[in-house]
């Protein structure tokens, strides 16, 4: 990515954000009952998640962005 | 570190740009770091209605087996939280992998293995109004590698609860030996940035977007595997500089039968010339009050690095035959059962777990070279875990 194209996205990003701040929210917290459901979590159960990042980490070219909070990975 | 690094880590340009803001390139680089800078300042101006939540007093007891491809590890993981006035949140946790290790690599140009792999961590999460503070620390060693790594994230409410907005950076350190070569000892850094937006759609679909930017300084490699020139075997050379970046974006929907839907979706690319595709799709339901069930499926496909080669015909600089960096794809099929036991062993909650997953693995440019053909296997994670809320 250039840092032109870089630099769009930003503002584009940007732009599209502070349009949203002028909104009010609409989706009411007691409309919000099904979203606190575990199944309408990003992010479960931390061990199995993790073993699961570990498993691909060491097999796999890709990683990051996952949202599972990695450390050392120790994987020669 | 700046001054040797090809792909510089991320604040290292940062620090670059401050620098030698006198040229039009760093100028548009520097507004554009202090456009991104006032508008989070913005929005973690912004004070929503509903507070971040620390995670509540828990426990989790954890066995897993991975088996495929001629390497078997498992072994006993736990993980612990207790809350402290309500304001903090500590954890700390015990991960053990004992591999078995009699991978094409080593069958054919050494011997299996077996080695144990042991990792600590601690973890301390702060609340402040709508913003969470998490700190979390990891200390991994095994006999010819260490690994120590530091993670500081901030997590914002905002827009009425509707937004998150998370900011966060890992840090880690690693020291490679070899078993049998004490004149070996190599070192490699790790950065990770990452920010990361979570969108409340409507009443029944949610929606984020995570975008992580990696650099890798050091030995990157390892001091035991071999690439093939002219069929010869010689050691590998891979470079110590590596930057990438990622992006996913992931929503779940409620489907109002007590069941959801969930798509993935996370591109990665790196200066290795490295472009890889992750998509996954999931379906989970609850049956009954004491059972929730998952399934997914998973499709990951990656090109090769450029100093790739399953046996090279010319000599280059870099070169390695280390299949985690060829051309491949897999597909992995996989199924979670909880059953709910209730309130018993003083726990408010005590949850029975199973998670089992199938993948195959097809390499388009990694020979198995006892057979001529291109090599493939499956491979088996199971995993069987308690999960208790106090």
């Amino acid at each position: 990515m250039t840092d032109r194209t870089l630099l769009t996205t930003a503002v584009l990003l940007g732009t599209i954000l502070q349009t949203g701040c002028a909104l009010q929210p609409w989706v009411k917290p007691y409309e919000r009952e099904r979203l606190a459901d575990p199944i309408m979590q990003f992010s479960r159960e931390s061990l199995s998640e993790k073993h699961f990042e570990h498993v691909r980490n060491v097999r796999e070219g890709a990683r990051g962005a996952t949202g599972v909070q990695g450390g050392g990975c120790g994987c020669n | 570190m700046c001054a040797k690094a090809h792909a510089a880590p991320p604040a290292c340009k940062g620090v670059a740009v401050a620098a030698t803001d006198n040229t039009t390139h760093a100028r548009a680089r520097w507004g554009l770091l202090r456009h991104l800078a006032a508008l989070l300042g913005g929005v973690l101006a912004a004070s929503g209605a509903r507070a971040v939540d620390l995670p509540e007093d828990s426990g989790e007891a954890l066995f897993h087996s991975y088996n495929g491809g001629g390497v078997s590890a498992s072994g006993p993981a736990l993980l612990v939280r207790k809350q402290l006035a309500d304001k903090v949140s500590l954890s700390a946790s015990y991960y053990v992998d004992a591999v078995s290790n009699a991978s094409i690599d080593v069958v054919t140009t050494a011997s299996p293995y077996s080695e144990q792999r042991t990792e600590y961590g601690l973890g301390a999460e702060y609340v402040y109004r709508d913003a969470k503070l998490s700190l979390t620390t990891t200390s991994s060693k095994e006999g010819d590698y260490t690994a120590n790594g530091v993670g500081l994230d901030i997590t914002q409410d905002t827009f009425g609860g509707m937004t998150s907005v998370s900011l966060g950076f890992t840090r880690s350190n690693d020291r490679i030996s070899k078993q049998g070569a004490p004149e070996f000892a190599d070192e490699a850094a790790h950065w990770q940035y990452r920010l990361g937006v979570t969108q409340v759609l409507s009443p029944r679909w949610v929606m984020s977007a995570n975008a992580e930017a990696l650099a890798d300084d050091g030995f990157l490699g390892s001091p035991y595997r071999v690439a093939r020139v002219f069929g010869a075997v010689v050691p590998e050379r891979t470079p110590r500089t590596r930057s990438a970046r990622a992006v996913k974006f992931r929503l779940i929907g409620d489907l109002g039968t007590r069941d959801a839907v969930h798509v993935d979706y996370r591109y990665f690319w790196d200066t290795w010339d490295i472009k890889a595709h992750t998509a996954e799709v999931g379906y989970s339901r609850y049956f009954g009050e004491q059972w929730l069930a998952d399934t997914s499926l998973r499709f990951y496909r990656q090109d090769k690095a450029l100093f790739y080669s399953d046996n090279a015909t010319t000599e280059t600089t870099y070169l390695s035959r280390n299949r985690q960096l060829s051309s491949f794809d897999s597909i992995g099929l996989g199924a979670k059962v909880a059953y709910k036991l209730g309130r018993i062993a003083g726990t408010s909650g005590l949850k029975l777990n199973a998670a089992y997953e199938y993948t195959r693995f097809k390499f388009s440019d990694f020979t198995d070279i006892r057979t001529g053909a291109p090599y493939a296997y499956n491979a088996n994670v199971l995993q069987v875990y308690l999960t208790a809320t106090f």
